[in-house]
């Protein structure tokens, strides 16, 4: 079992705490006994809305346990008390009508969602055997182990194709030299479906390629921090149906090495390329989202537990 | 619906109000260009001659027009550059702070509204500060940058006993040029793309490294653009120069904190034209277009930067 910490050790990350179990490389053995045995199918997570339903998947290092999780924007709760296994090295598609808080719990996972002013969430997240949500956790260090693809692809214009690769290390100040950072860019480059397309260009900068490539780049910057989990909102929405496709290869070939969430609006792309769905929803605007129903993603769509989930799968919801 | 109705909707007159306001609106930019033509002229006419003026016809015992605008052209832009460097990191950090670092919109409101209070401050009310509580203040200053760094050509000379040096001066106008630079950096920090702020903070960037890697290359153009603005207001900067400042005609040094100092061209004429008369009156004159010239080549780069930084 890996015992490691998710969240790396930065240098600088520390800040002003003193100790914290996360960037110190500590084990934690009380809540990885708890999210072993939830691996294992040994016992239910708390508080699971809808059975996780893992037995079928192989246990595989990435695994998150998320328990018990609300998300509040100052005073209005976006996500009420979410529990759900997300699998290691698997795809997990995130699914459910606008403003149930997919994103928000996307966010949460690693704490991008504390940029916003007010914003805060309770429960635990367990990546590892390691609360990335626990009061002592740096949340620099939980990002480097827990990266993040955008709607909108974010190339930085100012850097060259390169750059843009090595834009997460450049940031902490470890930009490799030589023949490390060419062999480092190439790696991330064909890990992202891009290398034949930019090999001859990577000094260009890094918004002169399509919006397809563009988003390709931005998996390969984040696959250079060498993260263990990589979060997409909504990756393909910005996208042409064909960049669209090459988008959810990616997706699939990198849940051989990372655990993949997917935030998605698109139910047959759920259905092509996740292991696991989870469907949210919300009673009503305004209300807090919550989760209705996860599980392997052909069972979840040929046979839904609840009948909210049929309807937003059958195209009836609202 | 007689056919003259037909022929009237057909060709469509602007209502008079509109009439009234495009043509108000032409004749403001149009009276602007005449003003600008019209100082030019009054420049070139009746300063251009004293370009070859003979001794005994300038000002302050000079032989020829070079050697009186050569020094002076070095002295204000000295002066302008010394305010650019002393208010470069503030103007950046007080943009930042109401900006990126702001704890809440309010503080950076507040903020910015101390800036707009300090811009408002007249010339003459930072003259009567940098002579009366700045100058004397950095006497013991410049007495130990002289002791300590003196064999660095800024220091090397007998140190001011009075404090008003050029130094001094560049401070008062750093002083004065920070609201506008402060204003340029905040816009441009405003307008960084929460994309790439985003891009940053999820690969794992402290706040710096975030205002490092995403804020600042986005807003280099225009913290350059409001550099050269502000260099272009320091250079005119006339009142407070000339109050604070103890100069020597024709002298050309870049010691910092000695007595002898190079005058700028504003502080110059403001200083001398009183006593002048006629042709010394057209030298002074010829001395403004200098000035004129040096201010349109600044603004003239601050804009192809700043347009540079759109287009890139
Ligand atoms: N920055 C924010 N500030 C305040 N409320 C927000 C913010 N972002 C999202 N919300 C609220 O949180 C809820 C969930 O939003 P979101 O997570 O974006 O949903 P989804 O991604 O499923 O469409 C919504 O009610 C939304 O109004
Ligand atoms: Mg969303």
């Amino acid at each position: 079992m890996t015992a490691t910490v998710p969240a790396g050790t930065r240098a600088d990350s520390s800040g002003a705490s003193p100790v914290q179990p996360g960037a110190a490389g500590l084990a934690v053995p009380a809540q990885m006994s708890l999210a072993d045995a939830v691996e294992m199918g040994l016992v239910a997570a708390p508080g699971s809305a809808g059975s996780a339903g893992l037995a079928g998947l192989p246990v595989a290092p990435g695994h998150i346990s998320i328990t018990g999780v609300s998300c509040y924007y100052g005073s209005h709760l976006a996500v009420a008390d979410v529990s759900l296994e997300v699998p290691g090295r698997a795809v997990t598609a995130f699914i459910g009508p606008s403003g149930c808080g997919k994103s928000t719990l996307l966010r949460a996972i690693n704490r991008m969602h504390e940029v916003i002013p007010g914003a805060r969430s309770l429960g635990s997240i367990i990546l590892d055997g390691v609360d990335l949500n626990g009061s002592g956790v740096d949340a620099v260090a939980v990002r480097s182990k827990v990266g993040m693809v955008f709607q909108k692809p974010n190339p930085f214009p100012a850097m060259s194709i390169k750059d843009n690769v090595l834009a997460g290390l450049i940031i902490r100040g470890a930009r490799p030299r030589g023949s490390a950072a060419d062999d480092l860019v190439e790696q991330c480059l064909r890990r992202a479906h891009l290398w034949d397309e930019v090999k001859d260009r990577l000094k260009k900068a890094g918004d002169s390629l399509s919006g397809g490539q563009q988003q390709r780049l931005c998996i390969a910057r984040a696959v250079a921090v060498q993260p263990d989990v990589v979060l997409m909102d909504e990756p393909c929405s910005a996208l042409d149906p064909i960049s669209t496709l090459a988008i959810e290869e990616l997706m699939r070939d990198l849940a051989q090495d990372y655990t993949v969430v997917v935030v998605t609006h698109n139910m047959a792309q759920a259905n092509r390329i996740s292991d696991v769905t989870a469907f949210f929803s919300l009673a009503q605007a305004g209300q807090p989202g919550r989760l209705v129903e996860s599980g392997p993603t052909g069972d979840l769509f040929s046979a839904p537990k609840v009948a909210a989930t049929r309807d937003y799968i059958e195209g009836r919801f609202g | 619906m007689g056919p003259t109705s037909a022929s009237a909707v057909g060709t469509p007159r602007a209502p008079l109000s509109e009439r009234v306001f495009a043509g108000s609106m032409r004749g403001a930019a149009g009276g602007v260009a005449l003003i600008l033509a019209g100082v030019l002229t009054f420049l070139a006419v009746r300063g251009g001659p004293a370009m070859f003026a003979q001794e005994g016809e300038l000002p302050a015992h000079a032989t020829n027009f070079l050697q009186l605008a050569g020094p002076a052209a070095f002295g204000s832009l000295w002066v302008a550059v010394i305010a650019l460097v002393v208010a470069s990191l503030p103007a950046i950090g007080v943009a930042l702070a109401a900006t990126i670092y702001a704890p809440s919109p309010k503080f950076g409101r507040f903020l910015a509204a101390v800036l707009d209070l300090l811009a408002a401050v007249p010339s003459v009310v930072f003259g009567l500060w940098g002579l009366m509580i700045l100058a004397p203040l950095m006497v013991p200053i410049y007495g130990w940058l002289h002791r300590n760094l003196g064999w660095l050509p800024f220091f090397s000379g007998e140190p001011s006993v009075t404090g008003r040096t050029v130094l001094t001066a560049g401070l008062v106008v750093g002083v004065m040029i920070l609201p506008i630079m402060a204003a340029m950096c905040r816009e441009s920090f405003a307008l960084t793309p929460p994309a790439l702020m985003e891009a940053a903070v999820a690969l794992g960037a402290t706040r710096w490294e975030m205002v490092r890697y995403a804020v600042l290359p986005t807003a280099r153009s225009g913290i350059v653009a409001g550099g050269m603005l502000a260099l272009g207001r320091a250079l005119g900067e006339t009142m407070a120069v000339a109050m604070v400042l103890s100069w020597t005609p024709y002298l050309v040094s870049v010691n910092l904190v000695s007595s002898g100092n190079p005058v700028t061209i504003a502080a110059f004429i403001a200083s001398t034209f009183p006593e002048s008369t006629g042709s010394q009156v057209g030298a002074l004159i010829g001395l403004g277009l200098v000035l004129f010239g040096i201010s349109l080549l600044v603004s003239i780069a601050g804009r192809r930067i700043a347009r540079q930084g759109v287009t890139r």
